[in-house]
């Protein structure tokens, strides 16, 4: 009884989305009021088609909208109680939140430690090489490949980036699409470690993915996105147990619906707004 | 065959050609973290050369005090030009960015006329004796310098790029901008920094070279004179910098000794360096060291 109690009380969320509109080249509206919040120490996941604005949202909240002539227009994003939104992306990361962009972009002309390295630019204190080792201990592979970078296969490509996020000693780190490309084998290592991370480090995760299988059963709480708003939002249970989740993303669903009968009412309830 | 004169030259030729590559390597830096080709290289060694020769003869410095203040001088000018004239550029098509650094060329060479006239000056005497023997080859003392100098820049820009956090943030910077500020990483402070380090570089080569020749205008075509060598090395390549540098020094060198023992043509020294430069491009454009920009459709 004292346990559900605990569990009902809300945690201050670490980071939280305020019906943000974000806009790029002065006119294409992307975002269109989109509201999350990323409870301290905890798995959120962001689900949704393509286009429908996801990384537009991480890239709001790290700051590198600038990079793409993206901007905040409306709402705004707190982080541990500061306002984040019209930071530079270099200050966000030094506010505490990571982004590890889609399509892992290490810098291929480094070396795995070089990228690791870099991966710690914001910070001045002695522990760097103690943190090296420390990645080497979530990905052993990492540390056999010596070569350059871009030489690596893409699973070690992303892990070198999950790596090169921990070096920063972040707070909460955004991934982008981690499973990207990678063999089914992988994306379930790649995944584990995410978890694995979270749970001993303590990182609070906000997750974007296509993936929405992995990504829901990692993660504590699930948003879904389409065309720029959240439509759908719950926790792991909620979100497995959802018809619509089911059918849209999990595949399966109701065998009912199969019919051709039945398409019209897909049709429409895809939407569902 | 005059052996001794071939000799000689070649040694000549080196020292120069790794005074080229130091050059060129400040060149390729300013266009891998800026990808802005800068045209404006040689008036770094103008000004800094004349910087560093006021402070000698108008305050009367000792040779090392005032070439240490230059450095500061530079690094601070390089910088100030990057956040006051090129930074405001930034997002611009790059050909008006280049027109800016040929518009600072001008200025600063006419600037330098108007601050220390026309006429070439040297260098109060730096060391006592002019130059050395050494394995029967006359040397001079400011060569030998020189040497050394481009030596240790070279070094210290192996370490800074390989070791340092700040050279491995402009490294990222020139792989993607992107990636580097998710990294946290202040592109404008790469930016900055890239020139600063140019300008102090160059104005070091600037002094050296103004020791031996004396500062006049001619220190500029410098910065016309290691095309040649960035173009062979490739221009995003610092390794290719360093070899084209020295190649272009020898070459220069054997050009002339050919021309005065058999040709007789006469300034084959400046010109065959851009001969070079033109069968470099025929065969192969992007250089010894280059990126070649293959992209996949």
């Amino acid at each position: 009884m004292s346990q559900a109690a605990t569990k009902i009380e809300p945690a201050k969320p670490l980071l939280s989305v305020n019906n943000i509109e974000v806009v790029y080249d002065e006119v294409i509206q992307v975002l269109r009021g989109v509201s999350l919040d990323v409870p301290e120490g905890e798995i959120v996941t962001l689900l949704g088609p393509n286009g429908a604005g996801k990384s537009t949202t991480l890239k709001a909240i790290s700051g590198l909208l600038k990079t793409e002539n993206g901007e905040v227009t409306r709402g705004d994003i707190t982080f541990m109680g500061e306002r984040i939104d019209s930071k530079n992306a270099e200050d966000v990361v030094r506010s505490g939140v990571f982004q590890v962009m889609e399509g892992r972009r290490i810098i291929e002309d480094m070396t795995s430690i070089e990228n690791l390295k870099l991966g710690a630019y914001t910070r001045n204190d002695k522990q760097i090489n103690q943190d090296i080792e420390m990645v080497f201990n979530y990905f052993p592979r990492l540390k056999e490949r010596t070569g350059l970078a871009g030489y690596l296969s893409g699973g070690e490509q992303q892990m070198l980036a999950i790596g090169r996020a921990l070096m920063a000693r972040p707070k909460m780190i955004c991934l982008d699409e981690p499973s990207m490309g990678l063999s089914p084998l992988l994306v379930k290592e790649v995944f584990e470690i995410i978890g694995k991370i979270n749970k001993d480090q303590g990182i609070t995760m906000l997750l974007v993915e296509q993936n929405a299988n992995y990504a829901i059963r990692a993660a504590d709480y699930g948003y879904i996105m389409e065309s720029g708003k959240i439509v759908l939002d719950g926790t792991q249970e909620q979100l497995l147990n959802n018809e619509d989740v089911k059918e849209f993303y999990l595949g399966g669903g109701n065998e009912e619906r199969k019919s051709f009968k039945n398409l019209k009412s897909y049709k429409r309830r895809k939407r569902w707004l | 065959m005059n052996f001794e004169l071939l000799i000689q030259l070649l040694v000549n030729g080196l020292i120069v050609g790794l005074l080229y590559g130091v050059i060129a390597m400040c060149f390729v830096l300013v266009y891998k973290s800026t990808q802005i080709v800068n045209f404006a290289q040689g008036e770094f060694l103008l000004v800094g050369a004349w910087v560093c020769w006021a402070f000698l003869v108008y305050m009367e410095l000792p040779f090392f005090v005032g070439f240490l203040l230059t450095l500061a001088f530079m690094a601070a000018f390089g910088v100030l030009l990057q956040m006051i004239v090129l930074r405001p550029m930034i997002g611009e098509p790059i050909i008006s960015v280049i027109m800016i650094t040929i518009g600072l060329s001008i200025f600063f060479q006419a600037l330098m006329k108007w601050i220390f006239g026309v006429d070439p000056q040297s260098y109060p005497q730096v060391f006592d004796t002019q130059s050395v023997q050494i394995m029967g080859l006359n040397v001079e003392v400011a060569y030998l310098m020189s040497t050394a100098i481009a030596l240790f820049i070279m070094a210290a820009f192996y370490f800074f790029f390989k070791h340092s956090k700040h050279g491995l943030a402009m490294r990222a910077t020139a792989f993607d901008q992107q990636v580097a500020q998710s990294l946290g990483i202040s592109v404008k402070h790469v930016f900055a920094m890239s020139w600063g380090i140019a300008a102090t570089v160059s104005a070091t080569a600037g002094v050296v070279i103004g020791l031996v020749n004396g500062v006049s205008d001619s220190l500029s075509i410098m910065g016309i004179k290691v095309f040649p060598a960035v173009i062979l090395g490739g221009l995003d390549s610092i390794v290719g910098a360093i070899v084209g540098g020295i190649t272009i020094g020898i070459l220069e060198n054997l050009a002339e000794f050919f021309d005065s023992q058999y040709f007789h043509v006469g300034n084959m020294y400046d010109i065959a360096p851009f001969y070079v430069l033109l069968i470099i491009l025929w065969f192969k454009p992007y250089g010894l060291f280059g990126t070649q920009d293959i992209e996949r459709i």
